[in-house]
């Protein structure tokens, strides 16, 4: 199976509730807590990992992942350690990179995209990398059978969502608040209609992302129409906060899954 | 999708490299901008507060004592007499206006040594705009005069304490705050810097300097420069300049970057002059400092408003084809020029600029040179006395 099928097949294998997809930064707080964060997450019924590739300036991060990138790379985290990372999660769930279009250029994207394979990488978010800037990697992408998974905003226009409905792959990621990454006391008011908008758009599923921290949104998320729902900064404060990393956040995954079991849009 | 109606790429250079969020944005400043351009109005209302409120055109000065040094004329173009002391004013107040014209009522901008964030709160201040300027917290200590302006402007100076405090993270805390504020909110951006069609906007707004300098020579000397030389940070003044004279090509065209502690250090803010591989820093594709894995390298400069790892889309092809040459001069060479300079001609430089005036002290030649002294050095005081130096 390529990239897109994997994640195709790990949402179809939860008709029952929306896609849990948590986010973890790799190398934070060091690498091999990272990783048990990871399994911890699976174990507590993620169904796609969303793993962070630390960048020195994530201008679509809000302050939690930003430092969490900072501390990772203060660290001595490299592209290769994530990869390595990735390799080891991807044995049990479906992972997808978010690593912005630097990290990408670096080696060649060509490259790149190989090493996403090898490691047995299904999906890939560049959130810097808008649609007129993406057609020759995601050209690139499909060719080394791997998702480039596109984002969409409050502000993207019609037109736009044509556009990069049509070329999507794996999933849609729905930016449900004007703003970074981050934690929010309310979620996004008008979350039906843009997730509308989004399905109109797209033949793959529809996640959602950006202020999602807890059952509540979750649960707003799934009833408005999202496949799948992604919580990020929420997870990384966890992981640097709790004083049990991995079972902190394998707590919050669950309270998450459980609180969508059963309920559908 | 888009139909671009200003240039979007640089040869490979340039482009739109941000958050999804922002691209409509882009796309309603580029249509504002040309609407803006093609009227007769914002035309004559810029032209009108850049006679009487910023003292334009500023003068061609033949620098008397320099020149002497020299041995043939070498022309200022005197950008640190506009209001506000340096060139980063010409910018501000065409995209405040270009704001006002968007019905955005609320303006961002970044600073470095806070000639641009001075600038911003100055045009916001003059066009009633509400206005945030980020600024790095290192940068707020190098600067404190330049902080206080901007408050006693109405601005208030967001401090930015990520990384190393200076340009590069003032710029990222714009770029995110606007990301969360589009609908009521313009980025005024400083530099020649940033996703299209900012490098473009921010040019043309520059390149009265280059118009005005090049009519001021002909006219006093009846001939052009063989070389224009200016210092580039994100390269705002320099591309200014050099613009009016790209198609002149016997005039040589000259970016001084900073050197910071030496090229070889490692601990500089020249990607220009270094060289290596292109990256995406702040929205596009340019020269920048980064390691193997494109990480972003903190540039090193004893001056806030080079210290930025990264530069105008448009240089790295001016490098490219060979049309320009890019350079870089040390802090300690810098500084000397800086006091070097005071005495020599009664007037102090930013350190900026003094990175240019050091260049073309130590490398003089031909007949005839415009520099082009992009703002004035009161700001720098306190930084500069806290070397021990020549006095």
């Amino acid at each position: 199976m390529n990239g897109a099928e994997r994640i195709a097949s790990a949402f179809a294998a939860t008709p029952d509730r929306a896609a849990v997809m948590p986010y973890l930064m790799a190398g934070f707080p060091d690498l091999a807590t990272s990783a048990e964060i990871g399994e911890a997450c699976i174990d507590a019924g993620a169904d796609v990992l969303e793993l962070g590739v630390p960048f020195s300036d994530p201008l679509a991060d809000g302050p939690v992942i930003h430092a969490a990138a900072t501390r990772a790379l203060a660290q001595g985290t490299t592209v290769a350690d994530a990869l390595s990372l990735a390799e080891r999660l991807a044995q049990r769930a479906p992972i997808v990179a978010m690593a912005y279009t630097n990290t990408v250029l670096a080696p060649g994207a060509d490259r790149f995209l190989e090493c996403l394979a090898a490691s047995g990488v299904a999906g890939l978010i560049v959130p810097d990398l808008p649609y007129e800037e993406g057609e020759e990697l995601a050209a690139a992408a499909t060719a080394a059978g791997i998702a480039l998974v596109p984002l969409v905003a409050p502000t993207t226009t019609p037109e736009r969502f044509a556009a990069i409905g049509a070329r999507a792959a794996g999933f849609m990621y729905v930016v449900s608040v004007m703003g970074t990454t981050g934690e929010r006391a309310h979620g996004a008011t008008d979350l039906g209609p843009l997730l509308a908008r989004a399905k109109a758009a797209t033949a793959v599923p529809v996640a959602v992302g950006f202020g999602i921290s807890g059952p509540d949104q979750a649960v707003a998320a799934t009833v408005a129409g999202a496949d799948g729902v992604i919580v990020g900064s929420r997870l990384v404060r966890a992981a640097g906060e709790a004083e049990d990393a991995p079972r902190e956040v394998g707590r919050l995954v669950r309270e998450i899954a459980e609180a969508l079991s059963g309920v559908v849009a | 999708m888009s139909s671009a109606q200003v240039p979007h790429r640089y040869g490979p250079y340039g482009g739109q490299y941000v958050p999804e969020t922002l691209m409509p944005a882009l796309a309603q400043l580029e249509l504002a901008w040309v609407e803006a351009r093609a009227s007769e109005a914002f035309a004559t209302e810029l032209a009108l507060l850049a006679r009487d409120y910023v003292g334009r055109p500023s003068p061609l000065y033949e620098a008397r004592t320099l020149s002497a040094r020299a041995g043939y004329p070498v022309f200022l173009k005197r950008e640190d007499l506009n209001h506000t002391g340096s060139h980063k004013i010409n910018n501000a107040l065409g995209q405040a206006l270009l704001a006002k014209r968007m019905g955005k009522p609320r303006v961002i901008a970044e600073t470095g040594a806070g000639q641009h964030g001075v600038a911003a709160a100055t045009a916001a201040a003059l066009l009633g705009l509400d206005c945030v300027v980020y600024m790095g917290e290192e940068d707020i200590r190098r600067q404190q005069p330049n902080v206080q302006r901007m408050e006693l402007l109405g601005a208030r100076v967001a401090p930015v304490a990520a990384g190393a405090r200076t340009l590069k993270e003032a710029v990222s805390a714009a770029i995110r705050d606007w990301v969360e504020n589009v609908a009521d909110t313009h980025y005024i951006i400083g530099s020649a810097v940033g996703p299209a069609p900012y490098p473009a906007i921010v040019r043309e707004l520059q390149r009265v300097i280059g118009d005005e300098a090049r009519a001021q020579i002909l006219e006093r000397t009846g001939r052009l420069p063989d070389r224009v030389i200016a210092c580039v940070g994100g390269g705002s003044n320099a591309i200014g300049t050099f613009g009016a004279f790209i198609e002149d090509e016997g005039v040589e065209l000259i970016g001084v970057e900073a050197a910071g502690e030496g090229l070889e250090t490692g601990r500089h803010g020249a990607p220009l002059t270094a060289g290596g591989r292109a990256g995406v820093l702040h929205g596009s594709l340019s020269a920048v400092l980064q390691d193997d894995d494109g990480q972003i390298l903190e540039a090193h400069s004893v001056s806030a408003g080079l210290d930025y790892p990264g530069s105008g889309p448009e240089h790295a092809q001016l490098r490219d084809s060979g049309r320009a040459r890019y350079v870089a001069v040390t802090d300690a060479q810098a500084l000397a020029a800086f006091r070097e300079f005071a005495r020599l001609e009664g007037i102090i430089p930013a350190l900026e600029s003094a990175h240019a005036l050091a260049w073309l002290l130590e490398n003089p030649a031909g007949e005839l040179d415009i520099l082009c002294l992009s703002g004035r050095g009161d700001k720098d005081l306190a930084e500069v006395l806290s070397f021990s130096g020549p006095r």
